[in-house]
């Protein structure tokens, strides 16, 4: 006879088992409906399951992980560029990015936006258009010819009014960043339309030509570090894709979703979003990187790598100036990386090596505490009068 | 200036800062030190909106793809 939902649900409630297990169990319950006693014999039997997949205490998990990542890491792709699948933006992938991530460099070589929109603007092309070049940087050689009048010492610069249009600018905001920017003098003629004059303060030649290079470095329109925004239909939404990431300032954006908007790069992420938004980072960008080159590691390995990158509150690398240069053992430093600086470091403070880690029981030759090694075996001497 | 909630972001998962009193019960059951928990800067972009103070204990409701949802706890450090 099958017992009721309500049974099931207070069978299992209180058992130690994730949440996805518990789902399963009992939509499978219900399902295939089971007696009272059949269902205690299949709770008996998940839980030994369960137990026995578990990791077990004194395992060396970080090893494990290590090697797990690192096997098929020597499968993967030396060569630094490609063009990812997503809209024609260069991106680092395969062996320099999967270094790139558990090193946290401050930005990455290709760093890269994905910037979803709100609703309104997601479905409508030229709202998504708008959105776009409010967040690309727009520089004074996209609109307009920029002529070195060397006669009359200045700058010519003829803008180009369709350009202007498309872009949503006119020729008062130009001027007055250019006047922010450059701190010139900037005069527009009246004969001729979209047209600026800039004098330098000093009629010299030196002058002239440095502010000729120097207006290329202005801002007009956006974000500053963004250098190309595309937009591409995922869906039935307009998602743009930048080159170049300030997710700061992009977030402020009217028409942006903060919510969904993500950058690839991981220390602006926790700068942004926090600890554990970058945590969550650095294990997508690794499972994307190792999945792109066909590779499937077990997912468990990275979050342990990311756990420890980030269980401190910052993020550290793996490597010398990060985890592997904090242990509090000198041995185990030495081991890693720069080993007769550590030593010799070491010498001059004085420092005490307790020898309980795994690296500095190896160098000295004794049984690491790991496994069975990390169990003591103790005799009970009650019952016999005499011996306590 | 828009104003934006981070906890509303996807990939950011639920803190809470717990009870005084809850904190015991927790430490006893994984028979740790308060010392012992992963850390929280208190310049944390998340622990600024929380306005959690230094001591306190987060509680992180992450979503996992391995267990669906699973707790850990951060204690908020300077």
């Amino acid at each position: 006879m099958a017992i009721s939902e309500a049974t099931i649900e207070s069978m299992i409630k209180d058992l130690e088992l994730p949440n996805n297990i518990l789902k399963t169990l009992r939509d499978d319950a219900l399902k295939v409906g089971v007696s009272k006693k059949e269902m205690e014999a299949i709770i008996e039997r998940v839980m030994e399951s369960y137990k026995y997949a578990c990791v077990e205490p004194c395992e060396a998990v970080g090893v494990v992980s290590a090697q797990s990542i690192g096997e098929p890491g020597t499968q993967m792709t030396m060569r630094t560029f490609h063009y990812a699948g997503v809209a024609e933006i260069n991106v680092t992938l395969g062996l320099p990015r999967l270094i790139e991530i558990v090193d946290a460099r401050k930005s990455p070589s290709t760093p890269m936006m994905t910037v979803a929109l709100d609703e309104g603007y997601s479905t409508d092309r030229d709202k998504a258009k708008n959105v776009a070049w409010d967040i690309e940087a727009t520089h004074i050689e996209h609109l307009a010819d920029v002529t070195t009048d060397l006669a009359n010492m200045q700058l010519i610069i003829d803008l180009n009014g369709k350009i202007l249009y498309q872009r949503n600018m006119n020729i008062d905001d130009i001027a007055d960043k250019l006047r922010d920017g450059l701190g010139v003098k900037i005069s527009s003629p009246d004969a001729v339309e979209n047209q600026l004059i800039i004098t330098p303060d000093a009629p010299s030649y030196r002058e002239l030509l440095q502010l000729a290079k120097n207006i290329h470095a202005v801002t007009l329109k956006g974000i500053e570090g963004v250098k190309r925004v595309v937009i591409r239909k995922d869906g039935d939404e307009y998602t743009l894709y930048t080159e170049g990431s300030a997710l700061k300032d992009v977030l402020l954006i009217e028409g942006v979703d903060a919510t969904r908007t993500y950058t690839n790069n991981i220390v602006e992420t926790y700068e942004v979003f926090g600890i554990e938004a970058a945590r969550n980072s650095i294990i997508k960008e690794a499972v994307d990187t190792l999945n792109e080159q066909g590779l499937t590691v077990d997912i468990r390995h990275l979050m342990l790598v990311a756990d420890i990158m980030t269980c401190d509150g910052e993020v550290k690398q793996i490597g010398r100036h990060g985890i592997s240069g904090e242990k509090a053992s000198v041995f185990a430093r030495a081991a890693f990386e720069v080993t007769v600086n550590h030593l010799l470091d070491a010498g001059m403070r004085g420092d005490v090596d307790e020898l309980n880690g795994v690296t500095e029981n190896i160098i000295v030759g004794q049984p690491i505490k790991l496994g069975t090694g990390d169990v003591r075996l103790i005799s009970k001497r009650s019952g016999r009068a005499g011996l306590t | 200036m828009r104003k934006i909630s981070l906890l509303d972001h996807n990939s950011v998962p639920k803190h809470e800062i717990i009870q005084v009193d809850d904190i015991k019960s927790l430490l006893e059951k994984y028979q740790i030190e308060k010392g012992q928990l992963p850390k929280l800067k208190e310049s944390d972009p998340v622990a600024k909106e929380l306005e959690a103070a230094v001591g306190d204990i987060v509680k992180i409701t992450r979503i996992s793809q391995t267990a669906d949802e699973s707790l850990y706890y951060r204690l908020v450090i300077e």
